[in-house]
Order: C-alpha cells, then structure tokens, then sequence
C-alpha cells in the first residue's frame, strides 16, 4: 500500500492495517457481537491480499485459545471482540498474560447484557481490566489505525511479550467514515520489524507453557507478570516517539487539551475526548478556566503523567462509561482518587457516569457535566458518583 | 530440578513461568499428597494391567514377577485403579505416618 488519505469506515481501516502489519494469524468468531474488522480482515485473506491463516471458530473462548497457540509458536496474531464476545473469551484473556504471549485484539467496546445491549460504553473493557493486558485506549479513527502498529510493535518487544488490548468505542467510533492518512508498507516495515520469538513451541526445543503452580510458586509467577506490565509504560513511549519521527503523529500516555493554565478539568477516556475538546472552547469563551485531560494509557497505569497534568488544577471532574456496582464510583474516578490519596494539593475529583450504552453525550451535556461538577466540588459534594441524564 | 522450587525467586523464572527444562515433574514427588494407598492382593491380581491402563498419573509399574504396583513416590491416592480393576484385588488402605 502506498501513502495516501482515504475516507473509510475505521473498522475497515483498522483492518487494512492488520494487513499492513502482515499478521501471521488472526482468529475469530464472525457473529454478534463483531466488527466489520475481523469481516474485513477475512476478505484480505480470501482474496489472497494478506497471506495468513484465518481461523473462524465456534466461540470467542477459542478465538483466544487460537491466538494463544498460535502466540506460543511465535506467530503475529490478531483477534477482535466486544461485549459478550469478551465476556466468553474471559477465561483465556487472564491466561494469554499468564503466559506472556503477544496477542493484540482490537476491542470495540460495548455495553454487556443485561439488559440486552450492544452499544457503546466501556463495561466490557473494565471487566477484564485486572487481566494483566496493556491497555490503550483510541479516540478516532487515525489513532486507531496508527495504534495496530504501535500495539505490535509494544507486545513483541523481547523487554515486554504482553498481550495488548487496542480499546475502540463500538459504533460510535467503529462504524464511522473518517479521512485517514495510510502508511506506506516501507515505513511499516520499518517501524514494525519481522517477529522473532524467542523460545517459542518447537519440538526440535520442546518447552513446557502455562504449567500449574503450586502455591510455593504462584506469589512469585505473579509479581513477575505485575513487573513486566509496569516495565512495559518505556517500551510504549519509546514506540510512540519512533511512531511521531517516522509519521510526525505524536502520542502520550496522558493528552492535554488548553489545559496548562485551567484551574479546572474534564477527564476522559476514549472517542468522548473530541466532544470534551469542543465543549472547553465554548466555555473557555465564557472566561471558565477549563481544560481536558485524556488518558491514552490505562494499563499500566500513568501514575507520574496523571501528576503532572494534574498539577496546579483545583477539580478534576472525572467522566465514566461504566459503573462498578455497589462501588464508590466509576472506574477511572477511583483509579484517580486512589492515585491523588494523600498528595499534597490533589485536587477534588467529581465524578460522572454518562454515555452507557451509547446514549449520547452532546457538546451541550459536557458543559452541563463540566459546570455541574465545578459547582459540586464547590459546595463540597464529591462522594460517589452521578449518573448523568437519569430520569427520576 | 537445579533447587527446590520454595527457594526459587521471581527474577529466576523464565518469562511466562514457561519451564524449559525438559522431564521436570519426575522432580515432584506427588506422593506426599496421598491419603489413601493402593495396596494389590498378588493373590487374586490376574496381570491384566487395567490398572495401568487407567492410572491418570502413569504412577503405576509392571514389577518383575509380572504384577502391578503403584510408584508410593508419584501415586496421589485418587482410588481409580482399586475402581477398575476387574477381579477387586486393589484396595485403598488409609496412610497413617
């Protein structure tokens, strides 16, 4: 492929750019809930475009067992999922870290039931975000396709061999027709060097993978896995600022938008942060001293990136696409709170729950959300969290 | 194995606590797991070696007289021989140290 800007839907291009990263295997189960990213991927391979074994299985629990053997002989492995489809492969998600094997899996995030849904939120993505995965989280269609590359190139490398998960907002951000510039297959090769696994299944060198661990052992087999995901944050920096030198496209573990002299700011996670940027012009030009900040990197966590944005704002109003049930507030809210606990002028965070489900988050609903959560932290109200929108 | 596996540290396992050396678990004597051992009445054994055949654990050896007996280094206790065995003359008796 040759350089040049296409419209197309993200999914496609996301694809195109598995294609591009000429993955050797790529499994998946082709029913709802799916993206047209492993459709589309299935068409390469058919068509003769992407030489690799396309593997459709009976269920996301084998998707993932695939993408783990094939990960284990050391082949570039792709799968996708959502939702449901997620909540099956679950089981096999915790062990592909388990055994440091590089899959990376494009996951459209969509509600789980019940009630019955498929839209747009990020319950899918929270559930398994204690399953030792790098997770990074993509805001439009550039990101995505530039992110196939970056989370190759991040989970093969012999310092970190970790599962990556690429978090996409389902339809909101998958099904959209967005201008994207492609890459040449040079620079991708350049940039995404052929992998070689080291000690990989080979009867000539048989090796023993994914051995049960008595408890004498477990402890240790575990921060083991723990160091590798924190000792990753290098390699994914390092690999976005190769990605800026040959694309001039910069990425961060943490963005900021207008957020250097903000007293206050809305954080997000995901596609919502183009609507936030939209919605801190308009205030910015009623004089509120609001800025936004995005967190690309979930996992590991950007502790040091979260501090110095953080630095100097008084209110941190914290946006949420899901709810921890019977908990103190939404996912990213108590990451944040726990990471401010006890720092010295942490600022006061205010959370909300919003877009579950895709129910949609206007410009206008973040500078209610954004002016509600500054008024909050003014009269002291920080606990737990709203739902914003609720009918009652 | 090169030492026991309670004195092994996190930084000395192989990435994905893969275990490369080959033929290991000869290292870890199941053994001392068992609470019931099988003990074969040569009497009535006929050498069939249905129990052989479904040991789960390759635990059990044919001896030189031609009988079955179970390896007390790698047998668990699970039982199953005593279960199949055609003619009965497996029985579990309880371990007491």
């Amino acid at each position: 492929m040759a350089k040049e800007r296409k419209g197309i839907e993200v999914s496609l291009a996301l694809a195109e750019a598995v294609g591009q990263a000429d993955c050797d295997v790529i499994s998946a189960y082709p029913i709802t809930p799916q993206t047209h990213i492993v459709e589309h991927l299935s068409e390469l391979v058919a068509d003769g475009h992407l030489d690799a074994e396309f593997v459709p299985v009976e269920s996301e629990h084998s998707a993932m067992s695939v993408c783990c053997g094939a990960a284990a002989v050391g082949a570039r492995t792709f799968t996708s999922t959502s939702s449901q489809g997620l909540a099956l492969m679950a089981e096999i998600f915790f062990i592909a870290s388990s055994m440091r094997l590089p899959v990376v899996m494009a996951l459209a995030n969509r509600s789980l039931s019940g009630p019955l849904s498929i839209w747009n939120d990020h319950t899918d993505t929270m559930m398994v975000r204690d399953g030792g995965w790098i997770h990074v989280f993509v805001e439009n269609g550039q990101d995505a396709y530039d992110h196939v590359f970056w989370a190759f190139r991040v989970a093969e490398d012999s310092a970190v061999r970790l599962p990556v998960a690429l978090n996409i907002d389902g339809f909101i951000m998958t099904h959209m027709i967005e201008p994207i510039d492609f890459e040449d297959d040079e620079l991708i090769k350049r940039y995404l060097p052929e992998y070689r696994m080291e000690k990989p299944l080979h009867p000539d060198d048989p090796v023993s993978m994914g051995c049960f661990a008595m408890p004498e052992i477990y402890t240790e087999a575990q921060i083991a896995r723990e160091r590798a995901l924190v000792e990753s944050y290098a390699t994914c920096v390092n690999a976005w600022e190769e990605w800026a030198a040959l694309t001039g496209r910069r990425y961060h573990p943490v963005e900021t938008y207008r957020a250097d002299d903000a007293e206050y700011c809305i954080v997000t996670m995901g596609s919502l942060g183009e609507t936030a940027m939209a919605a801190v012009d308009e205030l910015r030009e009623q004089g509120e001293k609001v800025g936004v900040i995005k967190i690309r990197l979930w996992r590991p966590f950007p502790f040091d990136d979260i501090y110095r944005a953080v630095a100097g704002k008084d209110t941190l109003i914290v946006l949420d696409r899901a709810i921890s049930f019977g908990g103190p507030g939404g996912p990213v809210a108590l990451e944040l709170r726990s990471a401010m606990c006890r720092r010295p002028q942490a600022p006061a965070i205010v959370n909300y729950v919003a877009g579950l489900a895709s129910r949609d988050v206007t410009v206008d609903d973040f500078k209610s959300i954004i002016l509600g959560g500054k008024a909050k932290a003014a009269e002291g109200d920080l606990a737990g969290f709203t739902l914003y929108g609720l009918r009652e | 194995m090169a030492r026991p596996i309670d004195e092994i540290k996190w930084q000395d396992l192989e990435i994905g606590a893969t275990v490369s050396e080959h033929g290991s678990s000869r290292e870890y004597k199941t053994g001392t797991w068992r609470s019931l051992r099988p003990v074969v009445d040569k009497e009535q054994c006929i050498s069939c070696g249905v129990c052989w055949l479904y040991c789960p654990d390759a635990a059990i050896k044919r001896s030189d007289d031609g009988h079955f007996q179970a390896d007390e280094e790698y047998c668990k206790g699970c039982g199953i021989c005593a279960r199949e065995c055609p003619v009965g003359c497996i029985s579990m008796v309880i371990e007491e140290d």
